[in-house]
């Protein structure tokens, strides 16, 4: 079966949804006569017709909201982020209205938010955000950030199926440059279970999304370098985070270094260090490090970028002042 | 398609101050029979007597949380609500039990809702009248304004897109038209077509913001216009002009001619809560609206002039006082929620979420719970005062 790509993954979840269940519906900016600004949605428009894939106003309230009273009639939509920085616009609706829905008034929200999210990608301070953090805060929602094209695919379905909201971040760095060869069949990857990316003993890192890469090519340098085997443990739901797999991976090496693209101040790097922390002291030879980005709005010139986002050498250096504790 | 609303009469000028009651509106010819027309009464007799318990269960500290009036405005909640089919979905905000009690809850959930019952319709997770049921058709609200508009923008969205006749009503207060939400979910309903009715009680305060900081929109149906969309205007404590006003946006709405903004003018005489004390309204305007504007009272007058005989109304006062002692001997009667219950159902995947490690085994952590204390100025001493 012949390579796609990350984004191809994504729309061929889409057209497979919709294809089997008439309740599945699209909408957000853009979306149907252009197909998205990034041609997620390209074609959808033509084989469904507009009742099914909706352009909408600019209004991420009102379409997170209309979502969700459209969830609560039995309809399961799909919202686009234009850019998934524009989901702040709708963070009371995600938070205040969606995320309580089921709790308060046991009223089911079964939608999916999905939007380009991250960066390495020159688009300054507002086309480049990573705002999971904020979301995996709150109970209700869940997150999932995928960094493989059969991830991509496999998690879109089931975050479709989900009877709750799932926030589905798509990494744009990642649309184009990651194919993958989708497995045969209905193809629905668990929510809430991590991919172990690359087996290791000396160190572990943790990661999601396009850190994935930079992580697995600091552990070939690694490797290659120092004679060092270190495993990388791709997240992919980061509510729930897979808890299991983490401690697995920290109790097989005992080292553990967490990354990702994220801010550092409350991002997940806090959360996962704590987590391994209450749960897994005893296991560590060394304290948890973080490589993140710096507590900036990300900038716009490449060299600005770049110094503020986790790049593949911080990753080796952090790895090996790990190793040498 | 009709892009202006009905209502072309409403005074341009200055607002309509608060101060002055509506002048009551030529009476028509009501087009509902005489068993509709006592069904109204008892919806807003109950309304009331029902708040009026309420209100005794609070000052003897049975009502966990704050308590919620809607005095004076019965009459806008209940003539709007009856105007739609069983199979239609309202969205009520805090001064609309009138219109819940139309589609169908009943006073002991609301008894037991405000008791914070374990057997609550939320099992003591929300307060008040924060809570819904899309059996009956009606969707619980949240607490920032606004936002039950673009979430019943895609209730209707779904009625449209199965091609079901059935309509949506939303309800939102002069302040809830400031927001961004109220904005961008009528937007989307009227490009969308959605089969939607929003219905803005204008009832003076917003809290404690009279309407003139609110908008300097003369009256709340200009607004429509700019949204493409049809208008109706109504006195709101005229229950039958309330009626007709929703029943012709309902219609519009279920003959696929899309939103309709429908504007209510009453007033609100009890403070945003229990607690508030008016400190900030016009000496004397309350007492005004009582004296001059109770919808109740109007109601009543009209219905003896239309030769309704005054056992049929004393019947009904019966009825509502007896139904209010039997829910209020219930919902006293009820539990309060097993602490357990509150990690239960964040998803439906996982079905509940463990206790943390400190609370493993236990099913109560404090010997006796405290008491909200005043949120407001209700129990303030007076400033300057010692």
């Amino acid at each position: 079966m012949a390579e796609i790509t990350y984004l191809e993954a994504i729309r061929e979840a889409l057209f497979e949804e919709m294809e089997r269940d008439a309740d599945v519906f699209c909408l957000g900016e853009d979306i149907g006569a252009y197909g998205g600004a990034f041609k997620v949605t390209d074609g959808l428009l033509a084989k469904y017709g507009e009742s099914r894939v909706i352009d909408t106003p600019i209004s991420e309230i009102g379409i997170v909201g209309a979502a969700a009273g459209a969830a609560h009639m039995g309809m399961r939509p799909v919202v686009e982020m234009q850019f998934i920085d524009f989901i702040a616009n709708a963070y009371d609706m995600l938070t205040n209205y969606v995320a309580t829905a089921r709790y308060r008034a046991f009223l089911p929200c079964p939608m999916v938010v999905r939007g380009p999210s991250g960066g390495y990608v020159r688009g300054g301070p507002f086309h480049s955000q990573n705002p999971e953090a904020g979301f995996v805060h709150t109970p209700g929602l869940k997150v999932v950030y995928p960094s493989t094209a059969e991830d991509a695919k496999g998690l879109l379905k089931a975050a479709i199926r989900d009877d709750d909201c799932v926030l589905f971040f798509e990494h744009k760095y990642l649309y184009r440059r990651i194919k993958g060869e989708m497995p045969g069949g209905d193809h629905v990857v668990p929510i809430g279970k991590a991919r172990l990316a690359r087996e290791g003993d000396d160190l572990s890192i943790i990661t999601y999304a396009a850190t994935v890469y930079k992580a697995l090519e600091a552990a070939e340098q690694l490797e290659r370098e120092d004679g060092l085997s270190v495993e990388v443990l791709d997240l992919r739901s980061l509510a729930p985070l897979d808890d299991d797999a983490i401690d697995a991976t920290v109790k097989k090496t005992n080292r553990v270094l967490i990354v990702h693209e994220d801010t550092r101040t409350g991002g997940l790097a806090g959360e996962i260090t704590a987590r391994i922390n209450e749960r897994c002291f005893e296991w560590l030879d060394a304290p948890v490090l973080r490589v993140t980005a710096h507590d900036v709005p990300l900038p716009y010139a490449p060299s600005l970028e770049d110094f503020v986002l986790p790049q593949t050498a911080d990753i080796v250096l952090a790895a090996r002042r790990l190793a040498a504790y | 398609m009709a892009r202006t609303g009905t209502k072309t009469s409403g005074g341009r000028g200055a607002r309509r101050s608060a101060a002055a009651p509506p002048a009551a509106v030529e009476e028509r010819d009501a087009t509902l029979s005489e068993a509709q027309r006592l069904d109204l009464y008892y919806w807003m007799r109950l309304t009331r007597s029902l708040e009026e318990r309420l209100v005794n269960l609070y000052r003897q500290t049975k009502v966990v949380g704050g308590l919620f009036r809607s005095l004076g405005q019965e009459a806008d909640a209940v003539g709007s609500a009856y105007a739609l089919r069983r199979e239609d979905v309202l969205s009520p905000l805090i001064r609309n039990l009138g219109s819940m009690l139309v589609k169908g809850t009943t006073p002991v959930e609301i008894l037991k809702q405000y008791m914070a019952k374990g057997d609550s319709p939320t099992r003591g997770r929300e307060l008040n009248i924060h809570f819904g049921d899309t059996e009956r058709g009606f969707i619980g609200q949240i607490s920032p304004l606004g936002d039950m508009v673009p979430v019943m923008a895609g209730v209707t969205l779904s009625f449209k897109m199965r091609g079901q006749s059935r309509v949506g009503l939303v309800y939102v207060g002069d302040g809830a038209t400031s927001t961004g939400a109220f904005h961008e979910g009528i937007n989307f309903a009227a490009v969308q077509r959605c089969p939607l009715v929003v219905v803005v009680e204008s009832n003076g305060y917003a809290y404690s913001t009279p309407t003139s900081k609110q908008t300097l929109a003369a009256q709340f149906v200009d607004k429509a216009p700019g949204y493409g969309i049809a208008a109706e205007q109504a006195d709101g404590n005229d229950v039958i002009a309330t009626y007709e006003a929703t029943k012709r946006a309902v219609d519009r709405a279920r003959r696929g001619e899309g939103v309709t903004l429908v504007e209510l003018v009453t007033y609100r005489r009890k403070g945003h809560a229990e607690h508030d004390n008016q400190s900030y309204v016009p000496a004397g305007e309350i007492e005004r609206w009582e004296r001059e504007n109770d919808p109740i009272t109007r109601y009543l007058a009209r219905l003896r002039n239309e030769g309704v005989r005054d056992d049929a109304l004393a019947a009904i006062d019966a009825r509502v006082a007896r139904e209010i002692d039997e829910a209020t001997d219930i919902a006293e009667r009820s539990g309060v929620p097993d602490a357990l219950d509150a990690l239960v159902g964040v998803y439906a995947d996982p079905p509940a979420e463990r206790p943390l490690w400190y609370r493993e085994g236990q099913s109560a952590v404090v010997d006796v719970h405290e008491r909200a204390q005043g949120w407001g100025t209700y129990d303030a001493p007076a400033r300057g005062a010692d």
